[in-house]
């Protein structure tokens, strides 16, 4: 029923939650079953892998996995693969059409493709119909219902990927619980989020992509620090290498469509052989190749030391060593060659972590991930994942709060504000970072505090520090503070949630609520005091530098005022008032400012010879 | 990325969200009413009570749920109208103060609503809102 809410029984029995690797060549489902995570199977003959790769047949019916793969040669247009290279791309992206030789239809934003049997679909549905086909067999598996999901996507996903992922898992009949990193995941099947912290680095070498990623673990989350990869590089490539090895040995100048994809297929088992034994034979027609171990090794060599080059690369891009990194996650089926395990720990100066199927390590960590969610005892926490619960900010003079991120915003989500300095010749400025919705410091939590020190002497006003602060996809908060004319500049990260139960967040929003009128008139008191301070700075600044200018008539009376205002600031609640007496002190020193001015046109004049004027 | 320029002050606080609740209490309008008494009688628990509770996801940010519940959890907050008890956790009463449950008929379909005055959008399905 569009548009009303429907009430659900918990009496009646729940649906299961899985988690799902949407991966652009072969897609798993997995589950916590018993406290313990398992693929289920995908495919026809209890497959764990369901091949990516959907059929649209003329009759309109659909056909997804290894019947589809079947269907690729006869019918190529008509049959979608690595469809996920096609989430969130619109025809215009000019890599999009170079990604498969498919009917495109032209027009409006997202990318569609024409197939037999109707409509044509968009990257979203195709991906909708393979989710559908895990649901539905991890549906038999169970007996019964499935409706939730935690469905993983590559950590360089950008906002569009990542809501086209969503939107297909809808299509499917799923509730997204949560998107989750595919290297996230795979640390979370090892359990890598029970350590207190570490920097992690996740190895995924697939048929046709390889990425690497390196994660941080701040306060059991997760974080991404660095991504690389080559999204043209794989298995497939030491296929390839062992059938140019074969042509080679079998004198085979210009071989046919046929003859490269039995070796293909002959080069692929080769490998998979080579894993377990160090010898084996490749025969085609009669002919023989020998093929040890080591020569495999040797062959894949260049290609494995391309992998290492965007392996530093990330561990640069993160600030970090090989050394600071606790320990690295294999995934991805093609990590199972000796050869690459060896090069990995070569790299890293440290075994990497494969006692978990390779093929499976994401999907089972989506699984946990999906079981921790859907959990009754941890509910609580699964709530409001998406915004921040209370507002961020920092102190101003006077102790005021100035929110630089509103609660309710979406995450992840930046934003930046500059302050300016409050006195001559300031050179350091405190930023002191406070949580929650009350108007002063003395109201709100504190997080954390740094100083940004090194600001040129400058008179007040001038020294600009362009503060900034970001929220990642795990409420993580970094807060960073840049003086604009020499560019030095401090950072801090902290979570803005640790160490905060439910009752605080909650009590936090009612006393902003219950004291909200009080709490902007007090603010507007702080404001006008921090006003007076700075009126009486410069005030007694000009006494002591041009009092001569002044009767001593004069001088008295202003320097009453001057008292007048800074008791008043000191003892009134009354902002209005303090207001007031600001803006008569400004009357009242109006003819001094004018002679004070004339003095300075006076003093620049005569620094000059008369020539120059 | 925003930025903005200003010495202390923000330099145009109402067009960002303030995000405060704007009214206080959770309604219940007659029809809601004598439906849930319907209802939870069919359920042969005519003392079982209502949950209401915004979670993440949905497409606009958030969604609502709604279920039976037997009790109150310990923080829940409990709304009464002639002997129907609508629950709400804490956290999701943040996002609801101020709702009014009503229910709809017309020609065509009926159904619950529910009238958030928090709500800045929400999108077509009906369960997803933002704030």
């Amino acid at each position: 029923m569009k548009g009303f809410l429907q009430i659900h029984d918990p009496l009646k029995p729940k649906g299961h939650v899985v988690g799902i690797d949407l991966g652009t060549t072969n897609s798993l489902v997995a589950s916590v079953i018993n406290g313990k995570p398992s693929c289920l199977p995908a495919d026809e003959g209890d497959a764990r892998l369901l091949p990516s790769v959907v059929h649209y047949a003329k009759s309109g019916g659909v056909v997804v996995g290894k019947r589809a793969v079947e269907l690729l040669a006869a019918a190529p247009t008509d049959t979608i693969k690595s469809v996920k290279r096609f989430m969130g791309k619109s025809l215009g992206d000019l890599e999009t059409k170079k990604l498969g030789a498919y009917q495109f239809v032209e027009g409006a934003g997202v990318v569609r493709f024409q197939v037999a049997g109707g409509q044509p679909v968009t990257p979203i549905e195709v991906s909708g119909e393979i989710l559908r086909t895990l649901k539905r067999r991890a549906e038999s598996a169970f007996a019964g219902k499935v409706e939730q999901a935690v469905i993983t996507v590559p950590a360089y996903f950008d906002d569009a990927q990542r809501q086209a992922t969503k939107d297909a898992g809808r299509l499917a009949g799923l509730e997204v619980l949560r998107l989750l990193n595919e290297p996230t995941a795979a640390a979370l099947a090892y359990g890598l989020d029970k350590n207190a912290q570490g920097t992690f680095a996740v190895y995924d070498l697939g048929g046709g992509t390889f990425d690497i990623s390196v994660l941080e673990l701040v306060e059991g989350v997760f974080q991404v620090k660095s991504v690389g990869g080559d999204s043209a590089l794989g298995g497939d490539d030491f296929d390839r290498t062992i059938v140019q090895k074969a042509l080679d040995a079998f004198a085979i100048a210009s071989p046919s469509p046929t003859q490269i994809a039995q070796l293909l297929q002959l080069a692929r088992a080769a490998k998979e052989r080579l894993t377990d034994v160090t010898e084996t034979t490749l025969e085609l027609d009669g002919q023989k190749l020998p093929v040890t171990r080591a020569d495999f090794d040797g062959w894949i060599q260049p290609l494995l030391q391309k992998t290492g080059v965007a392996v530093r690369r990330a561990i640069k891009d993160a600030g970090l060593t090989a050394a600071d990194i606790k320990g690295v996650v294999l995934v991805g089926g093609s990590t199972r060659v000796p050869a690459v395990r060896s090069y990995v720990e070569s790299i890293f100066g440290k075994p990497p972590l494969a006692d978990i199927d390779p093929d499976q390590v994401v999907a089972l960590g989506a699984a946990i991930q999906a079981d921790l969610l859907t959990n009754t005892e941890r509910q609580d926490e699964v709530l409001l994942l998406d915004v921040i619960p209370l507002s961020l900010g920092l102190e101003t003079m006077g102790g005021v709060v100035e929110k630089v991120i509103y609660r309710n915003s979406a995450i992840p989500t930046a934003q930046a504000q500059v302050f300016t300095t409050f006195q001559d010749g300031q050179t350091g400025m405190d930023i002191h970072v406070v949580q929650g919705e009350r108007e002063l410091v003395q109201d709100s939590r504190s997080l954390a505090r740094f100083r940004l020190s090194g600001i040129p002497s400058m008179p007040a006003g001038m020294g600009r520090v362009q503060v900034t602060f970001a929220i990642d996809a795990d409420g993580i908060l970094s807060v960073k503070a840049k003086e604009q004319t020499t560019g030095i500049e401090q950072a801090i990260t902290v979570k803005p949630t640790h160490g905060l139960s439910d009752e605080e967040v909650e009590q936090m929003l009612l006393d902003s609520i219950e004291h909200g009128e009080d709490d902007m008139q007090r603010r507007q008191l702080v404001e006008q005091q921090v006003d007076a301070a700075r009126v009486l700075i410069d005030a007694r600044k000009q006494l002591v530098e041009n009092g001569d200018l002044l009767s001593a008539d004069e001088r008295k009376s202003f320097e009453l005022g001057v008292e007048a205002l800074e008791t008043l600031s000191k003892t009134t609640d009354d902002h209005a008032a303090i207001k007031n007496a600001i803006h008569e002190l400004d009357e009242q020193a109006r003819p001094f400012v004018e002679r004070i001015m004339n003095r300075a046109i006076a003093k620049a004049a005569v620094g000059h010879s008369i020539q120059t004027f | 990325m925003n930025e903005a320029t200003s010495t202390f002050i923000a330099p145009n606080p109402s067009a960002l969200p303030t995000g405060k609740p704007t009214g206080k209490g959770i309604g219940l309008d007659d029809s809601a009413v004598v439906r849930l008494k319907k209802l939870l009688a069919e359920r042969n628990t005519p003392n079982a009570g209502l949950r209401i509770a915004v979670k993440g996801g949905g497409c606009s940010g958030l969604a609502y749920h709604m279920e039976w519940a037997e009790e109150a959890r310990p923080r829940d907050k409990t709304f009464e109208r002639e002997g129907v008890r609508v629950f709400i956790d804490p956290k999701s009463y943040l996002y609801l103060m101020g709702t009014e449950l009503i229910f709809e008929e017309t020609i065509m379909a009926s159904g619950f609503k529910l009238r958030n005055p928090n709500e800045k959008s929400a999108c077509g399905c009906g369960d997803s809102f933002s704030v």
